[in-house]
């Protein structure tokens, strides 16, 4: 068997005695997508912002096809071409969709000074793939409406080619056209071979995207399960009780 | 999948001035400006508005203008120096002591050598920044407020700058570090002429140039009418700003003076003007330098970035806490510079120079329009801010108004100014 593209190891981090992720083991294959589950402030947000660098863990080895890495920061993160839509979205509100888009990767003129009109065009062509009726492209962020700032977002983290994607609730401000158009993208990423951690409260949608969901409680692993082989009423159950549905066989 | 061409951009009509895409808090400020220039002179039937008065007015601005530049900075990332006006005392000291003691005595340059200037401007640069890198990586690394750190920098800096002179004046100067005080170091009038032109055409064609850009992406650019109006304001700004400064003749006893400094007789009758101060021409050109560090640079898109949203900028991979130390650090290198046109100005250093700086630096920034909640924030919003802070005080001065009454009219003003500023913006729903 190969190694999984990516293999978080016995994660664990806490803030001032609150052991937000307790020992957790995560892993995540090549077109793959796995759901992470939980109630709020299960830690979720947590676990994966170990990854995108936002956070150094206290315990836990991060592995990427099979190699031990250390991520320090969101630079080390992008490094290994893993793109990041937080569930804050990160956005400065203050700058307009395109400068959003390429921070801290800005396109340049051969003069070394940010070259804007590149980079419109290029905010321009891949909003036209994300959110057709994106039009305001010269109005900073805060301007923009929930759905459209988590468009920006999502075109940001999809723009750099990545490997591994994380997307913490990135429907959650879309309407359900826009919706659909983000579950046809991820198909898409999928098909093209890239890694998908997809944090998501709703099952329904999890089931239906996912390959493998992984369901936490208070901080810990309460199990992972493949979509097809359980109900939407046993992931509930491991959301609610924490219970691991073959165990609730048994 | 969709590219561009797809999304055809409406067009839509628009009055006279929302085609010429104005920035209109800067119109609002250019009008204030002019307003009162305009009531000063009718208040002092003529006295304001003369070439004189233009000229001096534009040299006392000089020294606090740059470092409003380097304020708006420090302001749009959300942090305050309240150490300026003591850094400026500090490295004012420093080159002091430079040019009249450790070069021409300690090193053997003599007196006058031609390099005593540009290397005492650099020991004092190279200082200001070294003092500000320290007060940013106090800021970034150890995540020490900036107001606590500048505080105690104020405290601090003013009085290092005393103990290094043990509070004497150190003075005359050196003569070619004098020439960036203002009134002794100007172009002459075809110099001048030159430089505006220079700025003319290089403004226009900044200008024409971003409109190709835009233009060759197939974006929406404005009317050809509207660029050539603009042009032609621009032009005729520059060149009559130069035309008033050329209209200053050096008084007569002066010339003379001039010319028998140098071993020659003055010619009877000959007449000249002062046209562009140097230390004028250095504000222009740190004006310039830093709107491109703003707008067009990895650094300033960072800056701005970090201003709206720390954390953002942060998960963007942007270096933050180093940045911070940058943005001091260049704060401190703009006091020094700012130190040179002060001391120069005044021929001397003096134990209180750049007292209070701090309030005008801070004030002509926030009149400029730079917010302090952050992300928001010009170089000529600031410029703008300090010439109409000196005009108030100048003009109140002229009319005779007594101190303070001039320091309450300037704080009522600057108060004022943020409010109309909040009313503008939420009226705009701009941010
Ligand atoms: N920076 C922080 N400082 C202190 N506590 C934190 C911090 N970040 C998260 N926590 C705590 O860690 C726990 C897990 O939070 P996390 O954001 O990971 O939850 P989540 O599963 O993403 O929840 P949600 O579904 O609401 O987004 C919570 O108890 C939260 O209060
Ligand atoms: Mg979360």
């Amino acid at each position: 068997m190969t190694a999984p593209l990516v293999e978080m190891r016995d994660m664990s981090i806490s803030f001032g005695g609150i052991k937000a992720v307790d020992h957790v083991t995560v892993d995540l294959q090549p077109g793959e997508v796995v759901g992470l589950l939980g109630h709020n402030g299960a830690g979720k947000s947590t676990l994966i912002k170990m990854l995108s660098g936002a956070y150094q863990p206290d315990g836990g080895q991060i592995f990427i096809n099979g190699e031990k890495v250390t991520i320090n920061n969101p630079r080390d993160a992008r490094a290994h071409n893993i793109e990041t839509i937080y569930q804050t979205l990160a956005l400065a509100d203050n700058l307009d969709a395109a400068s959003n888009l390429f921070l801290g990767r800005e396109l340049v003129t051969p003069f070394g000074l940010v070259d804007d009109a590149a980079m419109e065009a290029e905010t321009r062509k891949i909003m036209g793939r994300l959110n057709p009726n994106f039009q305001k492209f010269n109005a900073p962020v805060s301007a923009l409406s929930g759905g459209q700032r988590q468009s920006v977002a999502i075109a940001r983290a999809v723009y750099f080619n990545a490997r591994i994607l994380i997307m913490d609730e990135p429907t959650a401000a879309l309407g359900p056209h826009e919706t659909q158009m983000v579950a046809e993208l991820i198909q898409q990423l999928k098909a093209e071979g890239i890694g998908i951690f997809l944090i998501d409260h709703d099952v329904h949608q999890v089931m239906n995207l996912c390959d493998r969901a992984s369901v936490m409680k208070n901080g810990q692993l309460v199990g992972t399960v493949n979509v097809n082989e359980v109900t939407d009423d046993d992931l509930l159950g491991m959301i609610i009780l924490g219970k691991h549905p073959h165990e609730n066989a048994a | 999948m969709t590219d561009t061409t797809s999304q055809p951009i409406p067009p839509q009509r628009k009055s006279f001035v929302q085609q010429l895409e104005l920035d209109t808090r800067l119109l609002g400020m250019v009008g204030a400006f002019i307003i009162l220039c305009i009531g000063f002179d009718f208040i002092t039937e003529g006295r304001f508005l003369t070439p004189r008065n233009i000229f001096n007015l534009t040299i006392q601005t000089v020294s606090v203008a740059i470092m409003a530049c380097g304020m708006v900075f420090i302001i749009v990332t959300r942090h305050i120096d309240l150490s300026v006006g003591a850094l400026l005392a500090t490295c004012s000291a420093i080159m002091a002591m430079t040019q009249t003691d450790i070069l021409p005595n300690m090193m053997g340059l003599g007196l006058g050598h031609p390099l005593i200037a540009p290397i005492t401007i650099v020991v004092g640069i190279a200082a200001g920044a070294l003092i500000g890198a320290f007060h940013g990586y106090l800021v970034g690394y150890l995540t020490i407020p900036a107001f606590i750190v500048t505080l105690g920098g104020l405290l601090v800096w003013r009085n290092v700058g005393w103990f290094l002179t043990r509070g004497q004046t150190i003075g005359p100067l050196d003569e070619t570090f004098m020439a960036f005080g203002g009134i002794n170091g100007t172009l002459g009038p075809s110099l001048s002429w030159i430089v505006g032109g220079v700025l003319t055409v290089a403004a226009i064609a900044a200008m024409w140039n971003g409109r190709r850009s835009k233009a060759s992406h197939g974006f929406p650019v404005k009317p050809v009418w509207a660029e050539l109006t603009l042009s032609a304001i621009i032009a005729s700004a520059i060149m009559g700003f130069i035309w008033v400064l050329n209209s200053y003749e050096i008084p007569t006893a002066r010339l003379r003076r001039m010319f028998e400094a140098r071993g020659e007789v003055m010619p009877e009758g000959f007449t000249t003007t002062y046209g562009l101060p140097i230390s004028v021409l250095l504000l222009i050109g740190i004006a310039i330098a830093m709107t491109v560090l703003a707008r067009r640079t990895r650094l300033g898109r960072y800056i701005f970035a970090t201003g709206g949203n720390p954390d953002a900028a942060e998960l963007s991979g942007i270096n933050t806490r180093m940045l911070t130390v940058k943005i001091f650090a260049l704060m401190g290198a703009l006091c020094a510079i700012s130190a040179v046109v002060a001391s120069a100005r005044l021929a001397n250093h003096t134990n209180d120079i750049g007292t209070l700086d701090e309030l005008r630096v801070i004030a002509a920034a926030v009149i400029g329009g730079t917010a302090l909640s952050g992300g928001l924030g010009t170089i000529h919003g600031a410029i703008l801010g300090a010439l109409i802070m000196q005009s108030l005080q100048s003009g109140m001065a002229m009319v005779g108004v007594d101190a303070p009454y001039q320091n309450i009219v300037v704080g009522v003003v600057l108060v004022a100014a943020v409010l109309i500023d909040i009313i503008y913006r939420k009226r705009t729903g701009d941010h």
